[in-house]
């Protein structure tokens, strides 16, 4: 690992503080001198800084903390077939999706905090997009248990103890719009059907530490190289030709177990056999 | 009660890419500026560095950089006799919110509209006669040529440093560039971005079929490069990470890598972020503008006193200002008459995925405007006489980057889960890629924006309402622009491929492109445009709008290149005419 040796200095970040304060409308709360040197100046040049180290970062102990007992079965469930461990490798339950969703819904996602959600509320049409008054939190608190109901009055079982045979049966059901529980209006499943599905593809393909994509098997099942290095004469090198390594994540890089260019992009290894590949950092030379 | 603030030579209201050409502009010409700004402060470095940049969740799917439309929104009906709800949630189009605007995220395809586009009406009728324009088509020239615009689009693209090849050097075609565009005084700054292998792909099955491939016009630099103003920026890496992101390497020209560290360094800028204009001032005859309100981070009510006042809050919030504070008549689509909110348009969009079996693409690499463009069917460029529509689009190959939380392509009638979907995954992620056709919207009668009477944003203001439905121009346009789309993916030799048409109806939910135009239009006549050729307000003499919104119609490109330039010729026009004599430019 190549030691990043350049650290934020304090009039470094002096100034980002005195400009973000000033920009915020502070100003009056600084020195004299201070408000002399609070004037936002951005770079005029390419300062090309690697960030320093952080120091420790916990390994998070995973345990749902929105879902309920019987709403993490169900979702442990769905997403297992929506994305099933198989020939190709595990599937979205190995892979934490389900916590993923918990925690995408313990936060800001969860609670739509940047959706308009204010009244009044109107079915519109198709073309007019999302117009519930429930945030995500609340569809997946109302239709987990509907669904789940459904299944034990027609099937005699919950959803995550129904065969998987019965589960995709349900679940294309879902999908289709066949599936009335009575008094839910349609819009309640479909919605929930689309806002389930696009969680279980963003959990299984983003960076794990959001809580899926264990292990990058999401990535590794389709060779996606995850936080990117500078391709930069490495593109044309692969016309036609897979470019297949060792995928890096966040959490790699800022905890040091991944290298990085001086410019901070990762250093991919050769999926095969582990050799660094070349980089081509010459983009951030800028003597002229 | 508002805090009175002491009058300064020029507001900036919204510092994105036009704030920023023109908060440099006025510093540089010796005025003191104010540039008021919604969102918050952010710079290259820190707020772009990777690893942390590099997060499909958080910058593609969650918005990170986009409108918080918790705060503001508008509503949206595709007619007049449907009740227009709330965009609630971003789908359609992703306006921006900080400092630097939407410059900090957008792909960077860099075009020049069309010479035709600015005499859109009569070259349309000197062609092809009056038939040829419908009665509900409020088709109008802009008032300015592209002679006049030219200057201040090389302006704009050395600012830039953008990458291309020139097509059209003083009316001498050269060889691999665009023979369709509007002559050019110089070459472009920096040498075209190298192909990816897909854009090669296309480059050689468009010209088999006797089409003219380039490389198209590129905000991502192919190589280290300083502007006029001796700013440099960084060359382009091809990480992939570009539409929706922001440029860890300084290679995305944006407002924040360019013009605004010249407005910073000038010691005449006063930036205020976090600070949302409510409203423009006027005198009582109605025919100065004296003042801007806002709340700024602290809640407070601010009413900063200016001579001269730029409007560059974008297309949307423009309009918005606009009516809140009764500038302009207010258009009447009954009647057609009026004019702040008519010809409000947008982009026609028709797209073609290919697959295939045996061959392997990367698509995960890339830069946002990194692409194979051909213009045979863009404007008046193909004969029109025996079709139903005007105007065309470009089409084109992008290699903006595919990280598979944006980009699952499977071929047509596979499962969407399980798997079988699973395994055609697998095989077709790294095995595919897209084309399209970013065609024109022509100007209806019934698109248009206004005010909305039942929803309001956080500061008690209406929403601005959107009504807004495609065209039969839009809808002919793209059926003809399928079956091109269709012939390239034959003669590419796909395996598969699928046609993605325009639906009926335009709908908000999916992303198509953050190309929103019209609402306060350009002409040369006030009874039909909001601004003069020089984006003066043809009502108060020292309020100057700028952005898409200036559009009276949009062409088949992306709008950037043409809002770059006429903000530059607007702070030319400020700057020499305007300070000397204040008063009607027009
Ligand atoms: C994902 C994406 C990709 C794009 N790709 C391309 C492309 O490839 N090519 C191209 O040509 N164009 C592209 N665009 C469009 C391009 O970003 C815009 O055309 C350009 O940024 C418009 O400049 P502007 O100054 O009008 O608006 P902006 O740059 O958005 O700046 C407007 C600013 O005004 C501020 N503001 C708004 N309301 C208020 C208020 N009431 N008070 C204070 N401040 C306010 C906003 O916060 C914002 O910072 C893309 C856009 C997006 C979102």
């Amino acid at each position: 690992m190549k030691e990043r040796a350049e650290k934020t200095s304090p009039s470094l970040s002096r100034r980002r503080f005195l400009q973000v304060a000033s920009a915020l409308g502070l100003a009056h709360l600084l020195t004299g001198s201070e408000q002399a040197q609070n004037t936002p100046n951005l770079p005029q040049n390419p300062q090309f800084k690697a960030p320093g180290q952080t120091r420790h970062l916990p390994r998070v102990q995973a345990a749902y903390t929105f879902f309920t007992l019987p709403e993490a079965r169900f979702v442990e469930a769905a997403v297992s077939r929506l994305i099933p461990a198989d020939d190709l490798g595990p599937g979205a339950l190995e892979t934490g999706v389900a916590y993923f969703i918990d925690q995408q819904l313990q936060g800001k996602f969860g609670l739509a905090a940047t959706w308009y959600m204010q009244g009044p509320w109107q079915q519109g049409t198709p073309e007019q997009g999302y117009q519930h008054p429930f945030n995500p939190q609340e569809l997946y608190r109302l239709c987990i248990p509907a669904i789940d109901m459904h299944a034990e009055e027609s099937k005699g079982q919950v959803f995550a103890d129904l065969s998987v045979s019965a589960q995709d049966d349900l679940l294309a059901a879902l999908e289709g719009e066949k599936l009335e529980i009575s008094p839910l209006p349609q819009f309640f499943l479909s919605t929930f059907w689309q806002i389930l599905y696009d969680n279980t593809m963003q959990g299984f393909f983003a960076d794990p530490v959001y809580g899926g994509n264990d292990q990058k098997a999401g990535w590794r099942l389709v060779g996606f190289p995850g936080v990117a290095a500078a391709y930069r004469g490495v593109m044309e090198a692969y016309y036609g030709r897979p470019y297949q390594v060792e995928p890096v994540s966040l959490a790699d890089l800022q905890a040091g177990a991944a290298l990085a260019d001086e410019s901070g992009h990762a250093i991919h290894r050769d999926l095969a056999t582990g050799e660094i590949l070349s980089v081509h950092p010459e983009s951030f030379k800028h003597e002229h | 009660m508002s805090t009175k603030l002491e009058k300064v030579d020029a507001v900036v209201i919204g510092v994105g890419w036009t704030g920023g050409i023109l908060a440099k502009e006025l510093t540089q010409a010796g005025l003191k500026v104010v540039g008021l700004e919604r969102g918050r402060y952010r710079q290259t470095d820190p707020d772009f560095q990777p690893p942390h940049i590099h997060d499909e969740l958080r910058y593609h799917v969650r918005y990170d950089l986009m409108q918080n439309l918790s705060r503001e929104t508008l509503s949206f009906r595709n007619h007049q006799e449907q009740t227009a709800l709330p965009y609630r949630v971003l789908g359609s189009f992703l306006p921006g919110e900080g400092l630097g605007g939407a410059g900090v995220h957008w792909n960077g395809v860099c075009w020049r509209f069309l010479p035709y586009d600015f005499e859109i009406r009569s070259q349309t009728l000197a062609r092809y006669g009056e038939r040829k324009i419908p009665d509900d088509m409020s088709l109008q020239d802009w008032g300015l040529t592209y002679d006049e615009l030219e200057p201040y689009f090389d302006q704009f693209e050395y600012t830039c440093g953008i990458s291309g090849q020139a097509g059209n050097l003083q009316g001498e075609t050269v060889a691999e560039g665009n023979p369709f565009e509007g002559p050019r005084q110089r070459p472009y700054p920096t040498p075209p971005l190298t192909p990816s292998y897909a854009n090669l792909r296309f480059r050689q099955a468009t010209a088999s079929l006797g089409y003219h491939p380039f490389m198209q016009p590129a905000a991502n630099l192919s190589e280290v490069y300083t502007n006029p103003d001796g700013i440099t920026q960084g060359a382009c890496v091809y990480c992939g990470y570009c539409q929706r992101f922001g440029c860890e390497s300084y290679a995305k020209p944006s407002a924040l890598t360019t013009v605004l560290p010249v407005a910073m360094a000038s010691g005449l800028f006063d930036l205020r972020t976090h600070c949302n204009v409510i409203r423009i001032n006027v005198n009582s005859s109605g025919n100065k503008a004296v003042s801007v309100t806002y709340i700024d981070a602290q809640g407070q009510e601010c009413t900063q006193a200016a001579d001269i006042i730029c409007l560059n809050s974008y297309v949307l919030n423009n309009c918005k200002l606009m009516l809140v504070s009764g500038i302009g008549k207010p258009y009447q689509p009954a009647s057609g008459t009026g004019v702040v909110g008519k010809n409000y348009c947008y982009q026609a969009s028709t797209g073609a995925t290919v697959y295939f079996e045996d061959e392997i693409f990367n698509t995960f690499m890339g830069a946002g405007a990194l692409g194979v463009s051909l213009d045979d069917f863009n404007g008046d460029n193909f004969d029109h006489s025996n079709l139903d529509f005007i105007h065309g689009g470009n089409i084109a190959n992008y290699s903006t980057g595919a990280g598979p939380v944006r980009s699952r392509p499977v071929p047509p009638n596979t499962p969407k889960w399980g798997s079988a979907w699973k395994q055609n995954l697998a095989h077709y992620y790294n095995r595919s890629w897209s084309f399209s056709t970013q065609g024109s919207v022509m100007p209806y009668r019934s698109n248009y924006l206004d005010l909305d009477p039942t929803y309001k944003d956080v500061y008690g203001l209406p929403l601005l309402r959107m009504t807004f439905d495609w065209g039969p121009n839009e809808l002919a346009m793209t059926e003809f622009m399928a079956q091109i789309l269709e012939g390239i993916a034959k003669e590419l030799g796909a395996d598969k491929y699928s046609i993605s048409k325009l639906t009926k109806h335009y709908s908000i939910v999916p992303y198509q492109s953050t190309h929103n135009t019209g609402g306060t239009i350009m002409g040369a006549d006030p009874n039909s445009s909001v601004v003069n050729p020089f984006l003066q307000s043809w009502d108060v003499d020292n309020l100057f709008i700028v952005g898409a919104g200036n559009f009276p119609h949009n062409s088949g490109y992306n709008p950037t290149g043409t809002v770059g330039a006429l903000a530059y010729r607007a702070a030319d026009a400020i700057v020499n005419n305007y300070l000397a004599q204040p008063g009607p430019l027009y």
